[in-house]
């Protein structure tokens, strides 16, 4: 698959030869049309008027191609559809449809912009014109980066108007009148007298006709559903009822069940193993060696219980992988590539003269670290695949149906065109479902039992030690304060390349170039610092990693706000308003200025024992700025109010997108609390919910949200909430008690009630 | 070995120790229920047996010993939703939805015995769930507003 080798090089790799590379594919691929994929399997009498809406005369059906795994995805992109077709999501049939080069996603390649978010300028907006185009030219069919929104914003507006604007046209013709005098509702289509015909009643009518693609999009003032309170999310009352049918859920005729145990140490071999107790187990069909994905023992079983507990029972004996057997020398690694000219990688940040400032103040200097992390949302892994003589069908909640597609044809032997992959609604992810190590061997134990359909479940276990982890870092700060200011801040991260590590996986290519998510969320901040430098650091490969929630703002936003605080703290200043003497970008500092009028912010601390932080971090275009109330109390540290602003541009669904605001917070907050992975033996000790522990209700702080609307645009809220959780905290805490927390997870330093 | 789910009589052939959550998913069909982790840590698999919430990951199907199982499909009456329910649905809870049928049924179960709970009533009862989203916030106001619900109801 070469063409995912140049989407690599000339998006998410970064430099000149990306803007040079993405001009010299021209006008004419740029501007092709894709053919709609509706249209190859369409029935007498059916209308596919544009990718995303089909008619029948049984009803409509709304395509959203963008995968959910909880953040409400499938839903707005109803929205989107229906505010323009005129009809209740709610009464339609709603799916993903198959993948398809026709559901690219534009906005996923911009985050590998070389220009930071804050950046408006002509320049800037040429450059992401640019690197939308990529996408499309590549099939790249990803839900990811918070981009669905911005993505879809004008792609399925635009897609029902031109539905609804085809039915109008179709009813025109059937009765002789002028479109302009016929108008739309509740999915019918109103004559001047009154009299309505519904949408399935025009599907014949409308298949005949070329598609009405001269529209106007409708004032945001005459929106129906967008930007109302209270919109119900399309999937609520499934998910309230055991109705909604997660991938796990999926039960199809004469199905078989698969557990599988793989090796912990990602890559090593399975150099023997003894399945002679599994074999004989209760419900075990059959025991094979699977060397898809990740070398492992598969059993195959008449229920999944019976197959995990065989899995377990199989003895294997594991080969080494190509990386350090433990966390301490995978730290040494991280620390030993900090600072020198080997391990450069890249920096996008070098205002003023930080040598020379620092070679004449006196410098204050910190190391920080984070830990692995795992994903571990609530569904485990999971697939169901079914292998025929001329087909492989797939139906898995997933974020890269097309990679699946792909790498399903390489193991199976077949056509792309013969791999059906059905996309399911996911029991969470937050990026983990953008690995398919889990499909690779569930496709290669289908294949072993032929037309039998094969349910693939990892164990909670498997899971968690198999997962492709948010990649540990270390950094090294140093920092002058000067007349009660902040003058200089030189921020030197040292990572193991992710982005490559990942598309490595994907694409079974290694690409070359630097890897920008090691500073994404130090270098791209949006303050004037007079000396300001953000240099990445490449450390050599360690476990393989992959992206999480918020990717590298996760642990940049922890390192580049707390540094900032530390300094802020120096200088003597006020933690707030230091921030927005330092910050030059117009909605970033109305996101600052407003939490701390939400907070009533008079200073850091609260009283004896309290204290509170005020963080902030630009991601995903989105700033966003929190404040965390917390009490030392003789129990621990507990947290006690939260406040939350974030700059989205537009929001669409209020009620949902502070959802992901204040579930982003919690996300962050449980890993920055209480959660690592540790190696040992190449493996991670830590195997299941009790010894990875997440924030729990009683844990969890009173949650204020404020949306903003001052950013050009629209934006994504999946990921925003997450980066400045962990700084806040951190930040209070020191105002609470005095103690710098410069380490996650927290509770290694300081206890938690 | 027999068993009543949601007032329906299933007979299966399984050995009597495999948990409920695996009779229920993969023997009978029914998938409300979530398998999380396996070990009591998530609370996805709570359903009620005679009424009371259990974790159905931990309960042998040969220790059920005739006790009516009740899972999130058998929760609302045939033409309305149980209050908690309702409640959910009101305050928009769910994000992924994957442990919320456990949640429901834990809130529904601890509601039947503490009719009008405190804030602390609510830590102590829910903080085994585990919601990985961090619904919590709404949790925690659905099930005050189900509770008023089921007061005046």
């Amino acid at each position: 698959m070469p063409s995912v080798g140049k989407i690599a090089r000339r998006t998410f790799l970064i430099g000149s030869a990306a803007i040079a590379g993405g001009v010299a594919f021209g006008a004419y691929l740029v501007n092709r049309p894709i053919p709609n994929p509706l249209l190859d399997d369409l029935g007498e009498g059916e209308a596919a008027i544009t990718p995303f809406v089909k008619i029948t005369s049984d009803g409509v059906t709304l395509i959203t191609p963008r995968a959910d795994k909880g953040q409400g995805s499938y839903s707005i992109q109803a929205y989107l559809i229906a505010e323009e077709l005129d009809i209740d999501p709610n009464e339609t049939t709603r799916t993903p449809g198959l993948p398809d080069q026709a559901y690219y996603n534009s906005e996923v390649a911009t985050e590998g912009s070389p220009l930071p978010a804050y950046d408006e300028s002509a320049a800037a907006e040429t450059i992401r014109s640019v690197l939308r185009v990529v996408p499309k030219l590549f099939s790249v069919q990803i839900t990811g980066g918070s981009s669905t929104v911005p993505d879809m914003y004008e792609k399925l507006r635009n897609a029902g108007a031109v539905a609804r604007e085809t039915l109008k046209e179709a009813a025109a013709q059937r009765l002789g009148v002028a479109r302009a005098d016929l108008s739309t509702q509740d999915g019918h289509v109103i004559a001047p007298d009154g009299a309505k015909i519904a949408y399935t009643d025009l599907a014949a009518d409308a298949a005949g006709i070329a598609p009405i693609t001269d529209v106007t999009l409708r004032d945001p003032k005459e929106w129906r559903y967008l930007g109302k309170a209270g919109l119900p999310r399309t999937d609520m009352e499934a998910k309230c009822t055991g109705a909604e049918k997660y991938g796990i859920d999926l039960a199809l005729d004469g199905m078989l069940f698969a557990s599988i145990c793989a090796n912990p140490g990602i890559g090593g071999a399975l150099e023997s193993f003894d399945a002679s107790e599994a074999e004989t187990m209760p419900g075990v069909k059959r025991v094979l060696e699977v060397k898809a994905g990740n070398p492992g023992v598969a059993v195959i079983a008449t229920n999944t219980w019976y197959a995990m507990q065989a899995a377990n029972a199989v003895v294997c004996n594991w080969g080494a992988p190509n990386y350090p057997a433990t966390s301490a020398e995978m730290f040494d690694l991280l620390e030993a590539a900090v600072d020198t000219k080997d391990a450069y990688d890249h920096r996008q940040r070098n205002d003023g003269d930080v040598e020379a400032a620092l070679s004449e103040g006196e410098v204050f200097e910190a190391q920080y670290r984070i830990p692995f992390l795992a994903h571990a949302p609530m569904e485990p892994m999971n697939a169901v695949v079914q292998v025929t003589d001329d087909r492989v069908d797939i139906w898995t909640g997933t974020q890269i149906p097309l990679f699946i597609r792909d790498r399903a044809a390489l193991i199976s032997g077949m056509d792309a065109e013969q791999i059906f992959v059905h996309v399911q609604p996911m029991g969470g992810s937050f990026g983990h479902k953008l690995e398919m190590t889990h499909v690779e061997q569930a496709v290669e134990i289908a294949m072993a039992e032929k037309g039998t359909p094969i349910k693939l479940t990892w164990s909670r276990e498997e899971d968690m030690t198999h997962d492709y982890p948010r990649p540990a870092s270390v950094m090294h700060g140093r920092g002058i304060v000067k007349d009660g200011r902040v003058d200089t801040v030189d921020i030197s991260v040292s990572q193991q390349a992710m982005a490559p590590s990942w598309f490595g996986r994907l694409t079974g290519m290694r690409i070359p170039g630097p890897d920008p998510t090691i500073t994404t969320g130090s270098w791209d901040q949006p303050f004037a610092i007079p000396n300001y430098r953000v240099t990445g650091y490449r450390a050599p490969d360690l476990a393989p990693v992959s992206s999480w929630r918020s990717v590298g703002a996760s642990g940049n936003g922890f390192y580049h706000d707390t540094f900032l605080d530390e300094l802020i703290h120096k200088a003597g200043a006020d933690p707030l308003e230091e921030r927005l003497r330092l910050c030059m970008h117009a909605p970033s500092r109305k996101v600052l200025e407003t939490v701390g009028e939400m907070s009533g912010w008079d200073g850091p601390s609260l009283g004896e024992g309290r204290g509170r932080g005020v963080a902030f971090c630009l991601s995903f275009g989105v700033p966003t700025a929190q404040v965390i109330e917390v009490t030392n109390t003789e129990f621990g540290i507990r947290l006690d109010k939260a406040y939350i602003v974030a700059d989205v541009g537009r929001v669409l669904d209020p009620g949902n997108a502070e959802a992901q605001l204040f579930g982003g917070l919690i996300y962050a907050l449980s890993h920055a609390i209480n959660s690592e992975l540790t190696y040992e033996d190449y493996a991670p000790l830590q195997t299941n919910y009790h010894d990875y522990e997440g924030l729990r209700l009683y844990q969890t702080p009173e949650i204020e949200v404020k949306i903003l609307e001052n950013m050009p645009g629209i934006r994504g809220i999946g990921e925003p909430g997450v980066p400045p959780a962990a700084p806040a905290l951190g930040n209070a805490i020191f105002a609470a008690t005095g103690q710098r927390l410069r380490e996650m997870p927290f509770n290694k330093h300081i206890g938690f009630v | 070995m027999r068993l009543t789910v949601n007032g329906t009589e299933y007979e299966v052939d399984v050995t009597p120790d495999m948990p409920l959550l695996w009779v229920l998913r993969d023997e009978l069909n029914i998938t409300g229920p979530k398998y999380g982790c396996g070990i009591a840590q998530c609370g996805a698999c709570t359903v009620h047996v005679d009424g009371l919430a259990v974790r159905s990951c931990q309960l042998a199907i040969g220790d059920l010993a005739g006790g009516e199982v009740t899972t999130i499909e058998g929760l609302a009456q045939p033409n309305s939703l149980h209050a908690v329910q309702e409640a959910w649905i009101e305050h928009q809870v769910a994000q992924c939805g994957y442990c919320q049928s456990g949640q429901i049924m834990q809130a529904a179960s601890f509601l039947d015995l503490n009719p009008t709970p405190t804030d602390e009533d609510i830590d102590t009862a829910m903080s085994a769930n585990l919601c990985r989203c961090g619904t919590y916030p709404r949790i925690r106001a659905a099930i005050h507003a189900a509770a008023k619900k089921l007061q005046e109801a």
